[in-house]
């Protein structure tokens, strides 16, 4: 039991200010606060403004992660102010202070406080964000399943906080992007039993230059996220719902090429690298290579293929035969493929549904339960916080 | 200048779910909430809804433990009309969208709650509040087009006609500063309740009982203020709330000695009692000397027994409030938890219609009183309210308006105004900052307007709140700007919360008896031949007015209430 209560202790906090109304630039402001160690940096925050400039400016609202006002960046990454805990803050800080700045990819209207208006909520409202019913309406609840309702609740679960999208490095790219906040929004109807859109939703947002396929899966907004909607997670589960289950063709080319790799590699082991670019454009069989549009892609990566030759990267050889691994080896790398494909459905990752079975032995479950379990014991498990 | 045939100030589940009712009858609606709707504090209600959907159940059962819950302080004929449309309303929810959790039939799955005789509470996971908050502003932007929204404006006066109606507000822009005059046949006031007048509690930053204040500050009486609910299980270290589900999921309590305490205070109930009885219990155990934690002020709660998977898939944000604000593992180690301020079961006072005294004026949801929770609001039933009543004086609202003319109300109220926080901003930086009275008061109201409350500490409280009033007249502040005046809307707020704190204190020494919520040390037993009244609190020059109204009656007459 955590019954170790730990004294206040000082802590500097720099805070990003900006005044839009005295034509000055941004600067950085300093305050000392008082708290014990596993006190959020909002609370810290809220003392400098109760105690020493009431003009701080921040938004926040319920103080337990749920209102999602308060998102910020702490010492440069994105999350929630009432969410980190000071000695963390501390920890990760340099010289032992901790910064807090505004949200990015963001107009920054006061302070910590930003216009999430046109990056975030009006990409949400692009998304159709409301369930459109099958019909008819049952005069009780739609009948729907347990495990429906819980994996569309991760999805649920986003409280609009926007760390996400301070993080999403497709947005600071192409702002047009819908990104990730809405496109998990997206899913949450795409994964609803009762909606009766999912084809045109899909097709919508696959065919949108800057829908699902504009994600460059970088995993930033995964790590952003303070309530584990693992918004990119979501995204991949639309391109795969619209590729797989609704033969929606991904003009990116990213799903034949996912194809074609997952393919070479069931056959030798190993990646044929050589083998790839043609049947990724040309069809996934050693005939792809004979198909025009794989030979105008060969064509136009000439440059590329020449260049790789002259520096030794690719060598003829290596070009025409796969890499060999020893058969037992290959047998083992083809018992996954066997054990992944012959799942009933396809099996998704869901911290809500799947990986906290207990009856299994520790040594049996699947990796991300090892994960989850860990993460109770780590030092903050104990209330003692990180070692500053 | 804006102008609406209902206007709704709050856009938590009351106000949206008005936004939608009066909208649907055809009204031209406008919502105005001073944050971004989703932030609304209905965002944080955790455990579920209470209706009487399973084929096992029936309404009136429900509305039976509500009036029981209530310590029979509730009003029988509002409580029926909530009862009996819940299941119609839980369906609506689940129809538009809400993600409520299944049986294995495909059916909602329902959870026992506090002081219910059956499992009756449909849920999403721990986050029924937000499921239910973000559903509806889903529905608020599918119809962007016939509900107007005004989100970041701060509300700071109700506008009156020369005949006392209610005709429109004014309200600033907080992103720039600029104040307006909104004009509308009917304001609905569904801005929540007052938990800040109270530190710690487990409410929001923003519910500041500005609606309750508005209200008060033009007539309308205020009613059953005394009955300020503590929930059983508030987290040792900030106050943050654990939700009943915990309890309904079959968490235990227990003292320093390991005892299942309950057992002395409700045999049949046990943890599930109503929450006053298991607040008074907790806090009886701690005062005798078995709480636990460094300075005996705590309680465990013991979730241990509820298989893993189960907690970690319907308790889940209770797992990471654990995890994150008291470095428990919950699912390992049992936690400690104490009584907290969580609800206000009074309001403005209301009709079935939620109408209030003044004409033009409608409240719903925590701010309103109407009364369905009397003394004690049983667990699952706030989500209730809110949309029951809400729906309702949307709708009722939509209705009157139809037949009025738009009234053209003059701007002096928005001089008035600005003048008021031009004075705020101006002032110098002498006497107390406005934040050192919020805590004062804070402290205060917790010390003294508890959960065992007695005549010497509420006399005290009440000359606290005096002197904070008269120091919060000249309280100074820092921010001179217009652009996030987030410092000046504080201490708009701090006089708000001062009204609520006085209605509180003066409801509270009013009441001698102990009943509900409201446990007198000094009258120990519910007196119900002096006492099965509601107490109205009125503004009357310089303080306020108290006045009694009778308990509305049906089918259940009071019975000594044993859980």
């Amino acid at each position: 039991m955590a019954d170790t209560f730990k004294p206040p202790e000082d802590f500097t906090i720099r805070l990003r200010r900006y005044d839009p109304e005295s034509g000055e630039a941004p600067y950085w402001d300093e305050h000392t606060i008082t708290l014990e160690p596993h006190r959020s940096v909002l609370e810290g925050i809220l003392q400098a403004r109760a105690r020493f400039d009431g003009s701080i400016g921040i938004r926040c609202s319920c103080r337990a992660a749920i209102c999602g006002s308060c998102g910020v960046r702490i010492n440069g990454e994105p999350g929630l102010a009432c969410h980190t805990h000071l000695d963390e803050a501390r920890a990760s800080g340099a010289n032992g202070a901790i910064e807090v700045e505004p949200m990015g990819n963001m107009p920054v209207i006061k302070d910590l406080i930003v216009d999430m208006d046109a990056v975030h909520w009006k990409k949400v409202q692009r998304v159709t964000p409301w369930l459109i019913a099958k019909q008819p309406v049952p005069e009780r609840e739609y009948l729907a399943s347990h495990d429906s309702m819980v994996d569309v609740t991760q999805t649920m679960a986003c409280i609009q906080c926007g760390a996400c999208v301070s993080d999403c490095l497709a947005m600071e790219v192409d702002p047009g992007f819908i990104g990730p906040a809405a496109l998990a929004k997206a899913y949450r109807f795409v994964g609803d039993p009762r909606d009766d859109a999912h084809d045109i939703r899909l097709r919508d947002l696959a065919e949108d230059p800057q829908g699902i396929y504009d994600c460059t899966h970088c995993f930033k907004c995964v790590e952003a996220c303070p309530k584990d909607v693992n918004p990119m997670g979501q995204i991949m589960r639309l391109r795969r719902i619209a590729g797989s289950d609704f033969g929606i063709v991904d003009k990116n080319n990213g799903e034949r090429h996912e194809a074609a790799f997952t393919t070479l590699v069931k056959d030798n082991g190993l990646l044929w690298e050589a083998e790839l670019l043609p049947r990724s454009y040309g069809g996934n069989s050693w005939f792809g290579k004979l198909h025009p549009s794989a030979a105008k892609e060969l064509l136009s990566s000439l440059p590329a293929i020449l260049k790789a030759l002259m520096r030794g990267k690719v060598t003829p050889m290596g070009a025409l035969r796969p890499h060999k691994i020893p058969k037992s080896d290959l047998d083992r790398v083809r018992a996954i493929y066997d054990r992944i494909e012959g799942r009933e459905e396809r099996y998704e990752l869901n911290l809500y549904v799947s990986g906290y079975d207990e009856e299994e032995p520790p040594a049996a479950a699947p990796a991300g339960a090892v994960a989850q379990e860990a993460a109770p014991s780590a030092p903050d498990g104990a209330g003692t916080g990180v070692e500053p | 200048m804006p102008a609406h045939d209902v206007l709704i100030i709050g856009a938590g589940l009351a106000g949206q779910r008005a936004a939608l009712a009066a909208a649907q009858e055809g009204a031209s609606v406008a919502i105005m909430s001073k944050v971004h709707p989703v932030r609304s504090h209905s965002v944080a209600a955790a455990g579920g809804i209470n209706a009487a959907i399973s084929v096992d159940d029936d309404w009136h059962s429900h509305a039976y433990d509500t009036v029981k819950g209530s310590d029979f302080l509730g009003d029988q004929d509002a409580i029926e009309i909530m009862c009996s449309q819940a299941p119609a309303e839980v369906m609506h929810l689940e129809h538009i969208g809400v993600t409520f959790h299944r049986n294995d039939q495909g059916e909602l799955d329902l959870r026992a709650f506090g002081g219910a005789s059956i499992k009756r509470t449909a849920y999403v996971a721990d986050i029924t509040g937000q499921a239910i908050l973000h559903v509806l502003y889903e529905q608020l932007m599918r119809y962007h087009e016939t509900v107007e929204r005004f989100e970041e404006w701060f509300t700071t006066s109700l506008v009156q006609d020369q005949d006392g109606r209610c005709c429109g507000v004014v309200a600033r822009d907080v992103r720039s500063g600029r104040m307006e005059t909104f004009h509308a046949k009917n304001v609905i006031l569904a801005c929540g309740g007052a938990g800040q007048v109270y530190r710690p509690t487990t409410n929001a930053l923003i519910v500041t009982g500005d609606g309750i204040a508005q209200a008060y500050r033009i007539g309308a009486p205020l009613m059953d203020m005394e009955m300020v609910q503590y929930h059983p299980t508030t987290l040792v270290e900030n106050g943050l709330l654990i939700t009943e589900g915990a309890r309904g999921e079959g968490a235990v309590l227990l003292n320093s000695e390991g005892e299942r305490f309950m057992e002395k205070y409700a045999p049949n109930k046990m943890e599930l009692a109503s929450r006053d009885v298991v607040s008074r219990a907790e806090q009886t155990e701690i005062l005798e000397g078995r709480g636990v934690g460094a300075d005996g002020a705590g309680i465990y709660l013991d979730i241990t027994m509820v298989p893993r998977k189960r907690t970690l898939e319907a308790l889940r944000e209770i797992v990471n409030i654990g995890k994150d604000f008291a470095g428990v593992d919950i699912t390992r180690e049992p936690i400690m938890i104490r009584p907290g301020q969580h609800y206000i079961m009074g309001g403005v006072k209301t009709d079935v219609d939620g109408a209030t005294s003044i004409d033009g004026l409608y409240a719903a949801g925590e701010v309103a009183c109407v009364s369905v929770h009397g003394g004690n609001r049983l667990g699952a039933n706030s989500l209730l309210d809110t949309l029951i009543f809400g729906r309702r004086s949307g709708e009722h609202a939509a209705r009157r308006a139809a037949s009025m003319p738009m009234p053209s109300p003059s701007d002096a109220q928005l001089h008035e105004d600005v003048a008021m926080i031009d004075e705020i901003i101006a002032r110098e930086r002498t006497g107390r900052r406005v934040s050192e009275i919020k805590e004062e008061l804070g402290d205060t109201m917790n010390r003294l307007v508890a959960v065992y409350r007695d005549e010497e500490g509420l006399q005290e409280a009440h000359e606290i709140v005096g002197r904070l009033k008269q120091e919060a007249q000249s309280a100074y502040i820092d921010d001179r700007g217009t652009v996030f005046n987030q410092d000046v809307l504080g201490a708009i707020e701090l006089g708000y919360m001062l009204d609520c704190a006085e209605a509180i204190v003066v409801a509270a020494i009013e009441r001698k008896e102990s009943r509900g919520a409201q446990f007198r040390t000094d009258f120990p037993e519910r007196n119900d031949a002096e006492w099965l009244k509601h107490i109205d609190i009125s503004p009357n020059g310089d303080g306020p007015q108290v006045s009694y109204s009778p308990v509305t009656f049906t089918q259940w007459q009071p019975e000594e209430r044993k859980y």
